[in-house]
This record gives structure tokens, sequence and C-alpha cells, in this order.
């Protein structure tokens, strides 16, 4: 599990390095074990605490918690609505990123900072905003709800604040990426004969996949475990718009100690193998691309 | 998460406690009221009134610092470790629940003071838009279709167990005692909500600044202080036919007081509650005094209501809570298929 953390954080390209082999590079076991003492108290330990809570009940009630009709229609709700922020932060992040990298426009310096914006805003206060500007009567849902579209208290509401705390992630991974990419790669294929679309889809966009799956994994993984903002505009219905996280909170309202440990630990196993697979996916493709260069 | 919120109750102790430590060095005795939501501004008054009378009486400072959250939330604290001298709740049963699981206090801990161990009381009533355009008078308009009624969760909010066991206790006197009666008008009652915010406040702001819904199910005093903060010129209050006398209770946790030394301070802390000064300032507040006298002054603030306490309709909290918002009660079935 720790492996697999760091793993989420290192920079596309280098792996494994600090395991297989001894680098030449003083310090390594001082840094080493500093790592693993700082990954160990700050997310393994609370990992661990969780599990046990949960396994508190017995492996039967466990299994009865996290399979309840509501709580396995909160995993579709979070998880689906986290795919599809994830989809949306991936699609926008990209572009905004290219623009970011590729053209220079008056104002780009507070554009650029504004896209660190959601990192820093507590996500209730970006839940509250979005549900005061999507409600019925809010500035901007008062001229969607005529035509029968629904924001705030929807799952629409749910995808919209996990885009929010999500997109940055795909901007800040990729971004980097874009800008160190040379033109004269681009120019070259344009002298072969490659037209502006071909550039795009052989050259740009495998370069920057790589990073661009990293900032969707994280925007992802943020998405499925947020509950600040979420939680103001979603409505809160069971089976409907529900996320995990509330059900947990609703275990705690309950006195329901290993109940809320039972769904967080699914939820985290969930989460953990799709980020895995994630990584899988990447490692498998950055394999390929390495050997076709 | 466990460790989180304790680790946070933990440091918010350490911040009062050090700016209080800061500001007097003198040897002061201090007490944590740990309460829920809105009767924040309450026991900010209310602070002051004791000081001087405890002052005036034994010659001793007391500071009172307050703590504010969720009824539930808060009650976890507690049990987690928040040296809460006194606890001021939402519902009876979070204060069950530090005795039950905390052992921080006596099981009989609500027959120690007068009322129950509620110094003040309100009640649940519907707000309605200006003009009530949907001429909405008792709970069986709520269920009309194409109501919407506002109400929040209550699995995570206190204050909306009270709403819903005053719908249930009427529903259940309308259908004559009939249970299945009562969960049919729950039924259609919930199939008319909307959103279910988590928490009361949350479901006042839905209701009055989103202008969500036609109708708010609330505390009495919340929905009067609605009306003083955004004018009666928006809303007004609609007393239905019957409805629950809610019972905000009080204690002193006993475990916590006697290691702090607080014991005496505390309980008089409580005492003081019932006393003509400090029930004018909870009616001032909007929350009904248990004082004769006082609730004759306040009369006018204060509609008649038909009351059922929860003992009554509900043959008490922990019945309650067992049979609506545990795992599988009758506000899981509402939602179930």
């Amino acid at each position: 599990m720790a492996i697999a953390q760091i793993n989420q954080v290192r920079s596309p390209g280098r792996r494994w390095s600090f395991v297989t082999k001894s680098s030449p590079l003083p310090g390594f076991r001082l840094s080493f074990g500093f790592t693993m003492i700082y990954l160990t108290v700050i997310v393994l330990i609370p990992l661990v605490a969780t599990l046990l809570h949960a396994a508190r009940g017995g492996f039967g009630v466990f299994l009865h918690t996290v399979t309840a009709p509501r709580v396995l229609a909160s995993y579709r709700v979070t998880l689906g609505s986290a795919a599809a922020a994830a989809l949306l932060s991936a699609i926008f992040g990209m572009l905004l990123a290219w623009v970011l990298a590729r053209y220079t426009f008056p104002g780009k310096r507070i554009v650029d900072a504004l896209v660190d914006l959601p990192f820093a805003l507590p996500t209730a206060v970006a839940g509250i905003s979005l549900t005061a500007l999507y409600a019925e009567h809010g500035w901007i849902g008062q001229y969607l709800e005529p035509h029968g579209i629904h924001v705030a208290f929807t799952p629409i509401g749910i995808v919209m604040a996990m885009s929010f705390v999500g997109f940055p992630f795909v901007v800040r991974s990729v971004q980097p990426v874009l800008e160190d990419l040379d033109p004269a790669m681009e120019e070259a294929a344009a002298s072969l004969g490659a037209n502006a679309w071909q550039r795009v889809t052989r050259i740009i966009f495998p370069i920057a996949f790589p990073a661009l799956l990293t900032g969707t994994a994280l925007a992802f993984a943020r998405a499925a475990g947020e509950y600040g903002s979420v939680i103001f505009i979603a409505g809160n219905m069971p089976m409907k718009t529900e996320i995990t996280a509330l059900l947990i909170v609703t275990k705690l309202e309950e006195y329901d100690y290993s109940g809320a440990a039972a769904i967080a630990g699914a939820m985290l196993a969930l989460s953990f193998a799709i980020m895995l697979l994630v990584n899988l996916l990447q490692w498998w493709i950055q394999r390929k691309e390495g050997r076709r260069g | 998460m466990n460790g989180l919120s304790r680790r946070i109750s933990f440091i918010s102790v350490l911040v009062i406690l050090l700016q209080v430590g800061c500001s007097t060095l003198s040897a002061q005795t201090h007490l944590l009221n740990v309460s829920y939501d809105p009767t924040r501004e309450f026991y900010e008054e209310y602070n002051k009134l004791f000081a001087q009378h405890w002052k005036a009486t034994t010659g001793q400072d007391v500071v009172i610092n307050q703590s504010h959250g969720g009824s539930g939330k808060q009650a976890r604290a507690v049990i987690e470790g928040l040296e809460a001298d006194v606890v001021t709740l939402a519902l009876a049963y979070d204060i069950d629940a530090i005795a039950q699981n905390g052992g921080l206090l006596d099981k009989n801990w609500q027959s120690k003071l007068p009322y129950n161990s509620t110094p003040y009381t309100s009640t649940i009533v519907l707000l309605v838009r200006k003009g009530n355009p949907q001429h909405i008078h008792d709970w069986d308009d709520l269920i009309r279709p194409g109501i919407k009624v506002i109400t929040p969760n209550p699995k995570t909010s206190g204050g909306a167990r009270w709403n819903y066991l005053a719908a249930w206790g009427y529903a259940l006197r309308k259908s004559g005692n009939n249970e299945q009666g009562a969960r049919d008008y729950m039924k259609k009652l919930f199939d008319n909500v909307p959103v279910l915010d988590s928490g009361a406040r949350g479901a006042t702001t839905t209701f009055v600044q989103r202008g969500v819904g036609d109708v708010l199910i609330a505390w009495e005093n919340e929905a009067l202080l609605a009306l003083k903060e955004f004018g009666s010129d928006k809303f007004e209050v609609v007393v239905p036919s019957a409805t629950i006398l809610a019972e905000p209770p009080v204690a002193v946790v006993d475990k916590v007081a006697q290691r702090h030394g607080t014991e005496k301070v505390a309980r008089a802390y409580l005492e003081y509650l019932y006393s003509p000064e400090a029930q004018d300032l909870a009616a001032r507040y909007y929350y009904r005094p248990r004082l004769k006298q006082v609730a004759d002054k306040y009369a006018s603030v204060f509609p008649k209501v038909n009351t059922f306490t929860v003992v009554e309709g509900c043959g008490g909290w922990q019945n309650a809570q067992a049979k609506h918002f545990s795992d599988g009660g009758t506000f899981d079935q509402i939602y179930g298929k």
C-alpha cells in the first residue's frame, strides 16, 4: 500500500529505482526512512485504525453493512459522479492547460492563479456558492429551471461540485508537460507532411497522455472522497443523490462506529482498486511508448 | 475520522484554554458548555448573566466557554474526550449516548433537574411564505400533491428527529393509533421532500435563502428567529393543530466535572437556568420558558399549542430511535424498496 502511495505522487517516468538498485546518491537510507515514518504516521496508521474499527463487528456484520441497498446506491452515486467529473475535468483541464502552455494573452497570470483557487478555497464555501447559483431562484438556476434543467439537488449538481474540486489536478499535471514539449518535434512532423490533426493525435497527445491520466486519476480520487462541497448541492436523497461520505456521517450520528468504519473501508478498497487500475494502465502505456521510441 | 474529530476537538479546547489562560492568570473557575447550534446566541447572553450571579452570590469569578455544533456531533466529541463540564443538547437521546458509551454521567441524569432536565422548551411549527399562497394550515396539507416540504435528514440531524416525531405523532392520532396509517402519511410526506439537508440550519437556509420549497418544518425558535432576521413580510408561522413538545435537555457531565472540581458551579449553572431572569432571557431568544410567570409575560410571542411529549407520542427516545431512525426503521422503510 505504501509503495502504491508513493507510486501515485511520483512524477511520470521514474519508478521502482529506489527498490531495485542502490542509488549513487548518498543519504538514501535517511531519506527513505524518514519518508516511510512520515507516510506511516500520516497515512498508514489512520487507515489501519479505520480497518481495525471496521473489523470490530465481525465479517458478517461488515458484509451486511457494506452491501445494504442504500450503501450500494451511494457507491453508484459517488463513483459514477466522480467518474463523470473526472472526465469533464480531463477534457476542460487539458484544454485549459493547452491554452496556458501555448498562448500568451493579457491576464494570463491571473487565469493561471485562478486554477489553484479550488485547492485553497474551503470546499464548503464552494458547495454553498454553487448551490446558491444553481438553486431554482439562484442567478443561474432561474434561467435553467424554466427549461426543465435542474442542477442543484440532482446528480448534475454533484458532478458540478466534484468537477470544481477536481479540474486543477488535471491542469497542474498536464501543463508542465505541454510547456516542455519541444516545438521542433511538431515542426519536424509538419515538414514531413503531417497535418494539424495528425500532429495533435500522433505527437502531442501521446506525450501528454500519461500526465493527463495522472491528473484525471487524482481528480477522480479527490471527487470520490469529496464531502464538503457536495453535501450542500446534492439534495442528499437516499438511493438517488446520497454520497457514501454522507452515509458514513449518518452511521456516526447513530453512534455506529464500526458501521461507519466498514463503509469507509469498503470505499477505501474501491477507490484503491480504481487507482491501482489507473496506475497499471499508465505503466502499460509507458512501456508500450518506451518500446516504440 | 474518529481520530480526526478527536484531534480537532482537542485542538479547539486547547485554543480555548490558551486564550483563557493568557488573558487571566488569577484563580478562576472555568466551565465548558457543549451545546448544539441554535443556542449559541442564547448562551452567550446567559453566560454573562450567570457569571454576574455567581460573583454576587459566591464572590468567585467564573469563565464559561461554549462549543456549538450538531447535537449528535457534539455528543460524540464529549464521548471521545471533549472535556465538557455541562452539556446542553437538542435531545435526550444524545445525552443518553454519553451516559451509555462514555459512562461519563449517571443513566438517570434526566431526573436530576426539574421538568426532565429541560429548563426551556420549544415546539415544531410550519414556516410558510408570506400570505400562505399554498394554504397550508395543518400537517394534512403537507402531503397534498405538488407541495414541496423542506425538512432535514432525521438520521443526521437531531432537530429533524423532532420534526419527524411531530408528524408521526400527529398522523398516529389522526389515524386512531393505526401504525400503518402513520407510515402511509410519512411516506407521502417524504415523497414531497425535494432536499434532505444534513442539519437544521442547512434546511432553514435552503428554504429561506435559496427559496426552495413551500413549507419548512422547523423548531419554533428557529422559525421565529428567521422571521426576525429576514423580515415578517416574507414568511409566516403556521401552528399545526397538534405538535410535539420539543424538550432540549441539560446535564452536568459528572466525571468531567469531578475531575475539574467544578461540580458545584456546573450544577449551579444549570439550576440557574430555571431562575426568572434566565427564563426571561430564554423567552427573548424564542425558547418557551417553564416558569409560569415568565410564560404569561410572553404569551403574545408564543401561540397556544396543543402538544404531546416524546413519551406520549412515541414511548420515549430510546423507543423512538430504535423504531424510526435506526437501520431498517420507519425512516429507512420510506426510502427502501
